[in-house]
């Protein structure tokens, strides 16, 4: 069988920067191939380039052939994607190629129903009347698992759950039976247990005959979809084969590595615990009539981390806002070190308040923007009674260099540096006062998977060193297994389980908890 | 040469536009060493021409000395009056964005009444009880742009206040007093920059329109609307006694304008 998708030598150039090279590899029909790759490896640029959205900045070479079996509708007649003209390439997408983008909860129009939205492919491209695009799209919605279609089809994106709008997206791509399903990080930024329902959908279209090309960063996600893989580094492809040879038998060494930081593979060995540091009683918060976080307590001990897990609106990021004392809890109290904290006054908590730290899934946004990373370190490693701090370079060099930063960093503004690096200076901000506590929320999640493996490293480190304890809040359980000692998991607010994190693991009690982990997609398994 | 060309010629040619006008608000001697009272009865009238540039009025003053002797006191009224209407707009600003939901509310409450005159007639207003002259058209043209600006500055200080990294800094246990003066004051004030660079042009072009109307600075002083106001008799036999007058408002208001523009297009990349 001919492939349906065959790229050649495909390179993609801007200007002076090569961003693929000689990338080749066929996808036939009814098959998933997945590209897998980092922040800047140009799997995204091929993905654009298939669909001839490279832009006009771009020089592209090589080829880039569509043909295949003559199913029902036109013959792709070996259409070479470099050559052809835009209104061949508007023909081919949406009809032979469907694509679903990675800002899959933004590309919605939001002023716009998701029935429109799927019906526009079908009047662009077929003569179906209106009554019988309003039918289509009912099927199509339907066909994705969207519950309820007749009413989801008159609603807007805002009144979507991010599961229910990826679903509408995929809808909107296969509309035409697309012979080739372009999924660019399709389940980023989704919630595990949905993630598991956009891949069993997309495995659905897969046994129908239609192609797939996933692009991901997420190696636990293409075991599950792909039959075939493609690792890309820097625009170079540098390994290829089936997804069992290449997962199970690595053969270069990126790929180990990749498969290796890949969180969850080894369990977390925590320090013995010591004296309580943070104790919540019973702690409620109420936005409105909603319960964010209901009768909630923990004991976290010195020099442990106690790991918080829950999708979102779970909870879990109140709950780290309560910790902080940011939020003032409707009932309940948090006490460190066994004084009140939630229950005091502000002003008798600020000279506290170095005890406690924090670093969030957006370090970027914690910084001032006009601050350098000098005066972010020089104002946290100050005494904060006066602008501007008295740190001494040599500290601020120690500092920098403990959170594996070279001392250049010191003079940039963080907005310049890389996600990884922007963590790091958040971490080095987080302990430049000495705490006894840092309060992590979602640290790691918007890293790539060997940048997420050296933080929580240096995270580990950091905790043996100033035994540290950390409250962990996060989605992954992936990482939340690998850095914790023990474990919370919430819904709606509630805790539904707790215990040692292996315990929970091996042999989890609540159902949700069980449907929490059945639902991740395990490279381990 | 590459940072130049980055650029905007606008820019380029609004800075070269207030450089000079600076010169003559400075040091007038240097571009034109006439005295701008000076009277030459016998040479009343005269256009355009090489001896006088921009000619000469009623009682044969020459027009280029007295624009430019005029560009200090013009210029003068512009920032003074941008001063105090910015002065009170960051008092009130900052009241309504960080005090009290009650002290927000009433203060907010008193520039939205405010708001609803026309700035130029709350400007008139306040002459008509407090009397003509260039003292108090300057702070009448101030606080008829104080609303203005006040609510620009609650907005923004709004949104700074909830800034993640507002919060980072209470977080890691810095005073109230901190948070406010290293990160918050500094955050909105990039923006006020740009706002007191758009508001000059205007405060000149009121202030002018004040001492047109006979409110302000009066002729024979040579500021800008007094000349204006002075040469409207003759508007129709002699251009030039209105003409260069009026051309050196727009220039310098259309300079300040284009340069906060090219500031605010700099500060938003």
């Amino acid at each position: 069988m001919t492939a349906l998708l065959s790229v050649r030598n495909l390179s993609v150039t801007f200007g002076a920067v090569a961003a693929v090279h000689d990338v080749s590899f066929d996808i036939p029909a009814g098959a998933c191939v997945a590209i897998v790759g980092e922040s800047g490896s140009g799997k995204s640029v091929t993905a654009r380039t298939i669909l001839g959205l490279a832009g006009r900045d771009a020089t592209v070479s090589g080829s880039i052939n569509l043909d295949g079996p003559d199913l029902d509708g036109p013959d792709l007649d070996g259409t070479e994607v470099t050559d052809a003209s835009p209104r061949r390439l508007r023909a081919l997408r949406g009809r032979d190629i469907g694509f679903v983008s990675q800002g899959a909860l933004v590309a919605l129009d939001p002023l716009r129903t998701v029935g429109r939205e799927i019906a526009d492919s079908l009047r662009i491209h077929t003569n179906l009347s209106p009554r019988q695009r309003q039918q289509r799209v009912i099927e199509l919605l339907e066909s994705v698992g969207m519950p309820e279609p007749t009413l989801r089809a008159g609603q807007r994106p805002d009144e979507l759950s991010g599961g229910l709008r990826q679903r509408a997206v995929i809808a909107s791509a296969i509309a035409l039976n697309p012979r080739l399903l372009i999924a660019d990080e399709p389940t980023t930024a989704l919630d595990s247990t949905i993630t598991a329902g956009i891949l069993d959908l997309l495995a659905g279209l897969r046994e129908r005959g239609t192609a797939i090309l996933l692009i991901s960063h997420d190696l636990a996600v293409v075991s599950r979809l792909a039959s075939h893989v493609v690792v890309m580094r820097d625009g170079v492809v540098v390994e290829s084969g089936s997804t069992q040879q290449v997962l199970r038998e690595p053969q270069h060494p990126y790929t180990r590595d990749l498969i290796a930081a890949v969180p969850g593979g080894h369990a977390h060995v925590g320090s013995p615990a010591g004296d309580p540091v943070v104790t919540a009683v019973g702690v409620t918060k109420r936005f409105g009539s909603r319960v964010a976080v209901d009768d909630v307590s923990y004991v976290l001990p010195r020099g442990r981390t106690l790991g918080v897990v829950g999708e979102s609106g779970s909870g879990k990021t109140t709950l780290a806002r309560l910790t902080l004392a940011l939020e003032r809890p409707d009932a309940g109290a948090i006490e460190l070190f066994g004084q009140p904290w939630t229950a005091s006054p502000e002003r008798d908590r600020t000279a506290r308040r170095p005890r406690i730290g924090a670093i969030y899934q957006d370090a970027l946004s914690s910084f001032d923007p006009r601050l350098t990373v000098r005066q972010i370190l020089s104002d946290a490693l100050g005494s904060g009674a006066t602008v501007g701090g008295r740190a001494t370079e040599a500290e601020l060099v120690t500092l920098v260099e403990r959170v594996g930063l070279k001392a250049t960093v010191l003079a940039r503004h963080p907005r310049v540096l890389s996600g990884g690096q922007q963590q790091r200076v958040a971490i080095a901000r987080a302990i430049a006062p000495r705490p006894d506590i840092i309060v992590c929320d979602e640290p790691v999640s918007n890293l790539d998977v060997s940048v997420q493996a050296q933080v929580l490293t240096l995270l580990d480190g950091l905790q043996r060193e100033f035994g540290l304890s950390y409250l962990f809040i996060t989605h992954d359980l992936g990482v939340v297994r690998q850095v914790s000692d023990e474990l919370l998991v919430m819904k709606d607010g509630v805790v539904v389980e707790r215990g040692a994190t292996e315990a929970v693991f091996a042999a989890p009690q609540h159902p949700y908890t069980r449907a929490l982990l059945a639902a991740v997609p395990d490279l381990w398994a | 040469m590459k940072r130049l060309s980055t650029v905007a010629p606008s820019v380029v040619v609004s800075l070269a536009i207030l450089l000079f006008i600076g010169i003559a608000a400075v040091a007038p001697n240097l571009l034109a060493p006439g005295n701008p009272l000076a009277i030459h009865p016998t040479a009343s009238f005269l256009p355009p021409s090489l001896g006088h540039p921009f000619g000469t009025d009623e009682s044969g003053r020459d027009v280029y000395t007295r624009i430019i002797h005029g560009a200090g006191a013009s210029v003068l009224i512009g920032i003074t009056a941008t001063a105090i209407g910015l002065g009170l707009a960051i008092v009130f600003g900052l009241l309504a964005g960080l005090g009290p939901r009650w002290l927000d509310f009433g203060t907010t409450r008193l520039l939205e009444v405010l708001f609803a005159f026309p700035g130029l007639l709350f400007a008139l207003l306040f002459i008509v009880i407090y009397g003509p002259g260039v003292l108090t058209s300057t702070i009448a043209v101030g606080l008829a742009t104080a609303p203005g600006y006040s609510r620009i500055i609650r907005s923004r200080v709004l949104v700074v206040k909830r800034a993640p990294y507002i919060e980072a800094s209470l977080v890691l246990g810095r005073s109230r007093f901190f948070r406010v003066t290293r990160h918050l004051v500094p955050n909105v004030a990039g923006s006020l920059f740009v706002l007191a660079t758009l508001g000059i042009g205007q405060s000149i072009v009121w202030a002018s329109s004040l001492s047109y109307l006979g409110l302000g600075a009066v002729p024979p002083a040579a500021e800008w609307g007094a000349m204006l106001s002075g040469g409207r008799t003759y508007i129709s036999s002699f251009w030039w006694l209105t003409f260069f007058p009026g051309l050196f408002i727009v220039l310098t208001a259309a300079a300040t304008t284009l340069l906060g523009r090219g500031l605010h297009e700099r500060v938003r990349s």
